[in-house]
């Protein structure tokens, strides 16, 4: 789709690709993430990446996620990570097989850098997010494997001035979201959380709590999402994406909004 | 049947080497040089959109003269290389040696079989780790690389630039000084002097946090530092 195009008598290249999709498919096909040809991912014991959710705040986006992955009834990974800066002002969240996701995400932040540097301009908001539907797009045929990709993505919209959240489905299906939305194993109690305590504009810290409060819940009721682990210090991954930036949310204030959920419900 | 009059080797090379030299002589300049917290491209470039001086990697930037279709080909194919590189092995593995190889062998491959060389210079600069030196190589339209230490002007007045940048410099100084002294002999040739809005400069600046080290300077900062 954005592959170089010629000009029509001479057949000199016309323009500079800017995808570095494009470019890895053309130079280097092997390096490309592999096509499976069959089995489903229990059975090759592959991670699978759980709850991730993402919504609406006073300053942008917060996106947050648990840190488990499964492979079938094995815990895989319980420190993972399924939230990251895509670029300076966007962030990605993923839920699906781990290996395929993981890897599409350094595509996408890939895919931005390079865009960036050959043409000299960031993709506007709305650029970005149809890039990783049609990356998405470009997964089907092993999402019909089973390896499913579905992520969540925003970012603060410089041009509109404020925070947009995406969801995709397998398809590349892409739908915005006004307020918030979860993806995941975990995804309906995370939603089901939300749609009780988030409202519009919270403050960060408010924030924050919402989004610690959707994924304990998310914990409680899938076996597949890990709760926060106070004895070893495994909090939610999360992220704000604010007219500053894309920041990561620390420990010490995740901690703390753990600890008050907890004590809310009279667990500690 | 058509006959081509037989030229000597030495007079064809010498002929398309008048031809590049003709071509980047008609250009402006641009000023690498390393100063205490990483490497300064500098340029006098009227225009705030078409670069000269571009990033290619995490620490690594790149700087054209000559003619602009020439090496904005030349700066989309090192960014090209490098994150193809970066994506295949690991980050760190992208080194601004293997770019400068990179170009020098196919200005060297353009210059020697293509009807026209190519009329640019270009500077590929690289700051790796804390403490250690900036690597800047200086590659010539036919190939041939330097490896320069310090300081160095390319393009349309290289010579006498350089001369004046070889009495001047001084690797202590920090990004203004580095900014205003560069901007003086920039303008030295014609004694002009020049304003921030006709200048572009970029850095690699070390002490950033983020990974990736490049920055364009802002032509207010410029104009900060011209002022001081």
């Amino acid at each position: 789709m954005t592959e170089r195009l010629r000009l029509p008598v001479s057949g000199a290249p016309f323009g500079a690709s800017p995808s570095f999709v494009e470019l890895l498919r053309r130079e280097r096909p092997e390096a490309m993430p592999p096509g499976l040809t069959e089995a489903g991912m229990a059975a090759l014991g592959l991670a699978h990446a759980t709850t991730v959710l993402g919504f609406k705040f006073a300053d942008g986006i917060v996106m947050a996620g648990d840190r488990r992955a499964t492979a079938g009834y094995t815990i895989a990974d319980a420190k993972m990570r399924k939230v990251f800066a895509a670029d300076d002002y966007s962030a990605i969240a993923i839920a699906g097989a781990a290996g395929q996701a993981v890897e599409l995400v350094k595509l996408f932040q890939l895919e931005l850098e390079h865009y960036e540097k050959i043409t000299g301009d960031r993709l506007s908001l709305e650029g970005k997010a149809n890039r990783l539907a049609q990356m998405i797009r470009g997964n089907f045929p092993l999402a019909l494997q089973g390896l499913v990709v579905v992520p969540l993505f925003g970012g603060y919209d410089e041009r509109q001035a404020e925070g947009r959240i995406f969801y995709y489905d397998a398809t590349g299906g892409r739908w915005e979201e006004d307020d918030y939305q979860t993806t995941g194993s975990g995804g309906q109690p995370a939603k089901n959380s939300l749609k009780k305590r988030w409202r519009p504009n919270l403050s960060q810290d408010e924030a924050v709590r919402v989004a610690v409060e959707a994924l304990i819940d998310a914990a409680e009721d899938d076996v597949a999402t890990g709760g926060p682990d106070v004895a070893r210090r495994i909090f939610p991954a999360m992220m704000t994406v604010t007219t500053s930036g894309a920041h990561d949310v620390a420990d010490p204030e995740l901690a703390s909004a753990v600890d008050a959920v907890l004590v809310d419900r009279g667990v500690a | 049947m058509s006959f081509m009059p037989y030229v000597a080797p030495e007079q064809l090379m010498k002929d398309r080497s008048d031809y590049a030299h003709k071509g980047i002589a008609r250009g402006r300049s641009v000023i690498g040089l390393e100063y205490v917290d990483g490497l300064l491209f500098i340029a006098e470039n009227p225009s705030n959109t078409l670069h000269k001086i571009s990033e290619i990697y995490d620490r690594i930037a790149f700087a054209g003269v000559g003619k602009y279709s020439e090496f904005e080909e030349l700066r989309i194919a090192g960014i090209r290389l490098a994150d193809v590189r970066g994506y295949s092995y690991g980050r760190e593995d992208v080194k601004a040696r293997d770019l400068a190889n990179a170009y020098s062998q196919a200005l060297s491959t353009i210059f020697t079989q293509q009807m026209k060389p190519y009329e640019v210079e270009v500077l590929v600069g690289e700051v790796a780790g804390e403490a250690e030196a900036a690597g800047l190589y200086h590659i010539l339209f036919d190939g041939s690389v330097t490896d320069v230490r310090g300081s160095v002007a390319i393009g349309g007045h290289a010579e006498e630039l350089t001369d004046s940048l070889e009495q001047r410099y001084d690797a202590s100084w920090d990004l203004g000084a580095a900014v205003k002294n560069a901007a003086e002999i920039l303008g030295g040739p014609d004694s002009r002097t020049l304003a921030a809005d006709t200048l572009e400069s970029g850095v690699i600046d070390r002490t950033r946090t983020q990974r990736r080290k490049f920055r364009r300077l802002e032509e207010s900062e410029i104009a900060g530092f011209l002022a001081n």
